[in-house]
Formats: C-alpha cells, sequence, structure tokens
C-alpha cells in the first residue's frame, strides 16, 4: 500500500464493517456525506431498485467532482447507465456529459482530453464510462489504444457481468455457469462454460498504467479512495467496479451490497490496486466465505441447487470456488487482519 | 506560393494552415501521406498548438474527432475504403451529433477482393450518413475544398468530408499553389461551436430520443445539411476572391450551354471527359460536361438548371449499387424527373482501372445517337466473365472468380488442373 488507509480504528456496525461517517474526522468523510456533494448523477433517473450501477457511478463521480473541483468532464458509452439517466430532454446529469456510441466512448475520451490539453485546460479532467460490455468486449481495443497512449483519462467500467441493457446476455466478464439469456440453464452444461472471460484488471495492469483499481459498491468508502487516488494522478487510469444487478443475477434488490460485500469475501472478485502494473495493495479478507454462500443468493446459479437447496452441480461450485481459491492465492487476500478467519 | 508537389502534402498544408486543433490518425493508403505530413508538421511546431494522435483504429480516430469537436476543438481526420467502413457508426454519430469535423476521403475500392487503387465505392457507401460530400477535381481544387471545408462545416455545424482520387490525385505530383497562412486565416475564422462540453456549464450531449420527436430531429439535421447549398456558393466566391481562382461550388458546368449530349461525373475523371467533349466538338458532335463538386447535399435545382437544354445525359460514375445499376445516375435522373429525357450510366474505373479517353469517346458517340444500354461497365472484358461463367456452371467447385479471371488474363500461370 502507498497509502496510509484513511483510519486504522474500526467501527463495527450491524456486521456491516462500515466506517460511520459521524466517527471519524470531518476531513475523513467521504464525499457522498457532504451535502455540498455534486450529486453529479443526481435524483430521478430510471435505475431498477437495487441497480448497483447507479450507486457505483453516483459515488464515483462524485467523488471525482470533490477531488477536481468540480472541473470534470464525463463520457459514457450506451447501455444501462446511459439509458436510465437521459432520455432527452431529461438528465439525471449535474456534469458536463456525454453519449457518443456503444463501443467507443475510451476513444470519445481521449479526444476529449486531448481538446482539453490542447486548449490549455489541465485543470478540467476526463473521466470515461462504461459497462462491461462495453469496456472488455465492443470497446476493448479503444479502451488498449487509451491505455497505451497513456491519454489523461479515467475509465471506469461498471461490471455488472453481462449485457443487461439489452435483457442479460452473455459479456466477455460473464462468470462461469451463470445463467444469461444466450447462456441459458438448459442441457448437460447449463449456464455459461468454463475457461472463458476476461480479468480486465489485469489487462489492464499488462498495459503498465500509472493506476489500475478494482472495487465494489459493498465498500463504498474504498470505491470513494480509489478514485481520489486515481484523480491524484495524470495519464491512464482505470478503475473496476463490481455492481450486482438484481435483474440480470435475479437477485433480491435488497441483497445489491450483500453481494458485493460477498463477492469480495469469498475471493471470487478480488479488490486490488496496482501501480504501474505492479499490485501495490490489496482489499484483504476479513471473513471468509464459501462461494457457495454467493451464488445461493442469485438466481442466475439456480440451476447448481436442487429444490431442496442441495448442490445440485458440485462440478461447477467446486469449479468457482477454484477461481476464487486462485484469487485469493494470486493477490495474498488472506492474512494480516486481526480480525480474520482461517480457512 | 506555388510549389510542385504531392496531392496529399498539398492537402496536409491546407489543413495544417487552416489551424486544427486535435488531428487524430490512422494509417490506411491512399491517404496516409496527408497524415505523415501533418505529423512532421506537429512535431516540428509548424502546425501549433495541435494535438496529433496515433488512434489504435479508424473507429478510435473518428470517435476521437467526436471528443475533441465536442469539447471545443477544431478536429480532423482522413481515411479511405475499408477505414471509412470501419469507422461508419462514429460517422453517422459526428453527423447526428452536429459536430463539424473534417475528413478527407481519399476514394478508394472496397473488397472483398481487397483492392488499394481508386473508385468512388467508399464515398457512396456514406452517402446517407448526413456528411457534406464535396470532390475535388484537381489537386489545386482539392486544396481550396479544405479551407471551404472547415468553414462551412462550423458555420452550419455540420460534419464535412473532402474526396479526392485515391493515387490520382493523392499521389500525383504536380503544380500547386499553396495558400499563405495569411490568406487562410482570412477564410477561416476560428470555431465557435455551437454546443460544448464545458465543465461551467454543463449539459448531456447525445441521449436517447423516442418515435415521439425523432422524425422532426432527423428533418431539422436534413435542414441544416441542405442549407449547405445556400453557403457553398457564398463561400466559394470567398474563396475565389482571396485565392484567385475558382474551385468548388455545387457545379462546375463546362461547354453545357448548347450541349444535347451532357456527361455527368465527379473528381478527377471530369480532366478526360473535358478532353474527350473537346475532341467530339471538333468533329461537330456538341457534348458538354458537368462535374458536381457538391454530392451531399445533392444540388438538384443547379443540375436541372445545367441540363436545361440537354437532350440526353449520360452519367460515368466509378461506383455502382450492386443489383442496381448507377448510384449517381439515379440521383441526376430524380433530379430530371419533370423531363422525359434519357439518362444513361457509365460505370468505369473501378478498382484503379484506368478511364480511358478512346473508351469513353466511343461510349459517348454511341450514347449521342441514342445507342447506349441503360447500364454499360466501360472496358467490360466480356470474354473473360462468360469464361468464369461458364466455369460456374460446369462445376460446383469452379474455384475463386478472382483467381480465376486472373489466370484466363495469364497475368499469373495458367489453368493447369
Amino acid at each position: 500500500m502507498t497509502a496510509e488507509p484513511r483510519s486504522r480504528v474500526r467501527f463495527y456496525q450491524v456486521g456491516s464493517f462500515a466506517v460511520g461517517n459521524r466517527l471519524v474526522g470531518s476531513d475523513q468523510r467521504n464525499a457522498q456525506s457532504d451535502p455540498g456533494r455534486a450529486n453529479s448523477l443526481t435524483s430521478g433517473h430510471r435505475a431498477c431498485e437495487g441497480c448497483g450501477e447507479a450507486l457505483g457511478a453516483r459515488y464515483v463521480l462524485d467523488a471525482a467532482m470533490r477531488a477536481t473541483g468540480g472541473r470534470l468532464v464525463a463520457v459514457n458509452a450506451t447501455g444501462c447507465l446511459e439509458v436510465f439517466s437521459t432520455p432527452y430532454p431529461e438528465t439525471s446529469w449535474r456534469v458536463a456529459w456525454m453519449h457518443s456510441l456503444f463501443g467507443n466512448a475510451p476513444a470519445v475520451a481521449s479526444g476529449v482530453a486531448a481538446a482539453l490539453r490542447v486548449k490549455g485546460r489541465s485543470d478540467v479532467r476526463v473521466v470515461g464510462q462504461a459497462g462491461d460490455g462495453g469496456a472488455v468486449d465492443i470497446g476493448l481495443g479503444c479502451l488498449s489504444g487509451l491505455f497505451e497512449r497513456n491519454d489523461d483519462v479515467l475509465f471506469v467500467c461498471y461490471d455488472n457481468q453481462a449485457y443487461m441493457n439489452t435483457g442479460v446476455q452473455r459479456s466477455g466478464a460473464t462468470p462461469p455457469g451463470a445463467r444469461t439469456a444466450t447462456t441459458e440453464a438448459v442441457g448437460p452444461a447449463p449456464g455459461n462454460g468454463f475457461g472463458q472471460g476476461k480479468d480486465m484488471a489485469l489487462i489492464a495492469m499488462a498495459h503498465e498504467i500509472p493506476y489500475v483499481a478494482t472495487a465494489t459498491v459493498g465498500d463504498l468508502f474504498d470505491l470513494e479512495t480509489k478514485v481520489e487516488r486515481a484523480m491524484s494522478m495524470q495519464g491512464a487510469r482505470y478503475l473496476h467496479v463490481l455492481v450486482p444487478c438484481p435483474l440480470g443475477w435475479a437477485a433480491a434488490p435488497r441483497d445489491t451490497i450483500r453481494l458485493a460485500r460477498l463477492a469480495q469475501q469469498t475471493g471470487i472478485f478480488p479488490v486490488i490496486e496496482a501501480e504501474g502494473g505492479g499490485v501495490t495493495g490489496v482489499s484483504k479478507i476479513r471473513h471468509r466465505v464459501p462461494v457457495e454462500e454467493y451464488l445461493r443468493l442469485q438466481g442466475r446459479y439456480a440451476h447448481l441447487f436442487d429444490a431442496g437447496g442441495a448442490v445440485a452441480a458440485p462440478e461447477v461450485v467446486a469449479g468457482l470456488q477454484a477461481i476464487a481459491d486462485r484469487n485469493i492465492e494470486r493477490y495474498g487476500l488472506l492474512g494480516d487482519e486481526p480480525d480474520k478467519e482461517e480457512s | 506560393m506555388l510549389a510542385q508537389i504531392e496531392g496529399s502534402r498539398a492537402v496536409a498544408h491546407a489543413v495544417a494552415r487552416c489551424r486544427p486543433e486535435v488531428v487524430c490518425t490512422y494509417p490506411i493508403s491512399p491517404q496516409t501521406h496527408i497524415i505523415e505530413a501533418l505529423g512532421v508538421m506537429v512535431k516540428s511546431g509548424d502546425l501549433a498548438p495541435c494535438e496529433y494522435i496515433n488512434a489504435d483504429s479508424e473507429m478510435a480516430a473518428m470517435s476521437m474527432a467526436i471528443g475533441a469537436s465536442a469539447a471545443g476543438a477544431r478536429a480532423y481526420t482522413a481515411t479511405a475504403s475499408q477505414g471509412l467502413l470501419f469507422m461508419m457508426e462514429a460517422v453517422y454519430n459526428a453527423a447526428g451529433l452536429g459536430l463539424p469535423i473534417v475528413m478527407t476521403l481519399a476514394n478508394r475500392a472496397i473488397g472483398a477482393p481487397i483492392n488499394i487503387w481508386n473508385d468512388h465505392s467508399d464515398a457512396m457507401a456514406v452517402r446517407d450518413a448526413g456528411w457534406v460530400q464535396l470532390f475535388a477535381e484537381t489537386n489545386q481544387e482539392a486544396v481550396d475544398l479544405h479551407l471551404l471545408a472547415f468553414t462551412l462545416a462550423e458555420e452550419l455545424s455540420v460534419p464535412v468530408m473532402v474526396c479526392m482520387d485515391g493515387f490520382i490525385l493523392t499521389h500525383a505530383v504536380e503544380r500547386v499553389d499553396l495558400p499563405d497562412q495569411a490568406q487562410v486565416d482570412q477564410l477561416v475564422p476560428p470555431f465557435e461551436p455551437r454546443q460544448v462540453l464545458d465543465c461551467d456549464d454543463p449539459v448531456s450531449i447525445g441521449a436517447m430520443v423516442g418515435p415521439e420527436a425523432f422524425t422532426e430531429v432527423r428533418y431539422l439535421a436534413h435542414a441544416r445539411l441542405s442549407r449547405a447549398l445556400e453557403v457553398i456558393p457564398v463561400l466559394a466566391e470567398r474563396n475565389a476572391e482571396v485565392l484567385g481562382r475558382a474551385s468548388g461550388g455545387l457545379v462546375s458546368p463546362y461547354r453545357t450551354d448548347d450541349a444535347d449530349t451532357v456527361v455527368v461525373a465527379m473528381g478527377s475523371v471530369l480532366g478526360t471527359l473535358k478532353d474527350v467533349a473537346d475532341g467530339l466538338r471538333d468533329e461537330g458532335t456538341p457534348v458538354g460536361v458537368l462535374g458536381i463538386s457538391c454530392f451531399r447535399p445533392f444540388p438538384a435545382d443547379e443540375i436541372r438548371r445545367a441540363l436545361e437544354r440537354s437532350r440526353r445525359v449520360v452519367v460515368v460514375e466509378k461506383a455502382f449499387s450492386s443489383g442496381f445499376g448507377g448510384v449517381l445516375s439515379a440521383d441526376v435522373a430524380l433530379a430530371l424527373r419533370s423531363r422525359s429525357i434519357p439518362v444513361d450510366t457509365i460505370v468505369a474505373g473501378l478498382g484503379g482501372r484506368p478511364v480511358r479517353a478512346a473508351s469513353l469517346r466511343s461510349l459517348l458517340i454511341e450514347a449521342h445517337h441514342g445507342g447506349l444500354d441503360q447500364v454499360v461497365f466501360c472496358d467490360l472484358q466480356a470474354g473473360l466473365v462468360q469464361g468464369e461463367l461458364d466455369r460456374m456452371t460446369a462445376r460446383r467447385r469452379s474455384g475463386s472468380p478472382a483467381e480465376n479471371v486472373l489466370r484466363d488474363l495469364g497475368a499469373v500461370a495458367p489453368h493447369g488442373r
């Protein structure tokens, strides 16, 4: 870790491990707790109940607005975030915002950054936003180009692990075993296959850009801290945020935060930071949880369990557990935490 | 300043004098020399301030131009052929967003079979995208049209494409009068965007429009694009005043006043056609030529006026719509719908095939006497085609037509199997 955690003191509340804003100094409170926050993505939009992406985008942009003193331009790919926030003449964006196409948001963001540079507006910064489809699939070429040129853009992928806007089709970020509309839970191998999927954080790190981080909407304080860290740097920065989707994951809207936390605590979604291609920090797992607990809450994995709740597809569950175990080993996600539980 | 210079480099010079602030580049023949020359000018400081970006694809190049333009910078790119198709989604998007991007299109055929040489298939493929499409007849015109393009684009908030024939113009080294900075500054005022991404006055650009207003929004874009028909003649006049030469405009008639037969065409083939018309006139056949400089928006009124006295129109075009026929000729025929005169189509110069004066001459004589088929492929080697058709009839797996035709031509080893 290059930066000290904001607070060495932990305040445990209702089992959530969240640090309450009231309990820390005013300089350590998060952007959302500030009554003067930007409300970059303000109320009235059309996101589903429990939408992880709306939550994530709101925190990311408000933190970026705070970090830049409100001197921000946002570029958005086509997708849920674009559609639910802006049918003309309404808009939920209180930040200069542009949508062009599905696959070109990183390049549009690079163009905005170039325009600001040529006009000497180094004070104005650019954030690009896309879902997993827009970042890891159709926009990957443009995103890789942005990384390679080290354009001064923070690009954020809100990863809900499928094409949700078009009705939950498989993307390159859909995890193995998951049911989508194009990997239905039918036949001898229901759901998405193994051996596929793109680890976009690693792909970004391979470009050796200044900053890469993953985060979830289960730890919003961490998410804000990473945005702030990213905005303190110049050049290409990438933030990959896991945002559970109640619709696509067939999960209860009330479980969005719970699922995001479980994704981190199972190890299935490693929360890390990297600079120049090397890992500089990881969010340790406090209470290691078997992947099964994470899967059971999601209808997209319902076919892995029988009517009585017993595991019906042990090899798939074991395969997903193996992915989590590999993440834990690769990033050293266990240990050093005073309250950790050995598995 | 007079210079003996390659067309691409002359265009790069003109573009640089227009002070583009963001130049988004991706290589594709035959436009590459333009972006190379601009790269040298930016790196050497001759063109400043300017951000020169090596994009990762044409899609990225056009998208960067979109972002840069929306953020208030004058943006330029160049492409051709497959590159234009690869960026096509963004080409439409730039027009829909009303962004005044200027792009040079070094016209080139579209594959398969892959072919790097000149025709107009690429420009025709984006005919309906909402861009102004200007066609240069000469390198001098290509240079002058770029000055007009930036002014026109920014005046109307529409993107403008300057089409110049790949290789025939881009790679031709000839005398060009290069405008100097003072002249260009008179013609191209600083960019004042209609709408801009500004953190002090945040707007949302590019949101969704549903059925309740889509027709009206598209109609307004059509009306805005069509205004170019009024603005271009004014800008062309100003260009002529400052530069001391006429170039561009909507149409350019040549000996059409007393012509029975008028040939309509776009681009560099007009030079050959004028020579052919001169020759035919020397022999007493009254033929004229009408160059179309502005293809979109389509100057139907000017074309109708220029063809008022003609009894027959022949459209020579370097592209065609597969399964239909001429593209330009369909537009010309529509412009002339109130008159019942024949409009013939000669498809010529596909994939770089030289358009020979002798071939055009005999086709025009035939046309003049009313003997031309409605669609004729100039210099089509009928024997080669028939040979391949026979093979395809004889055998299902008769092989690649392209390979077979080339073997028959003797360009490679003959059929050995």
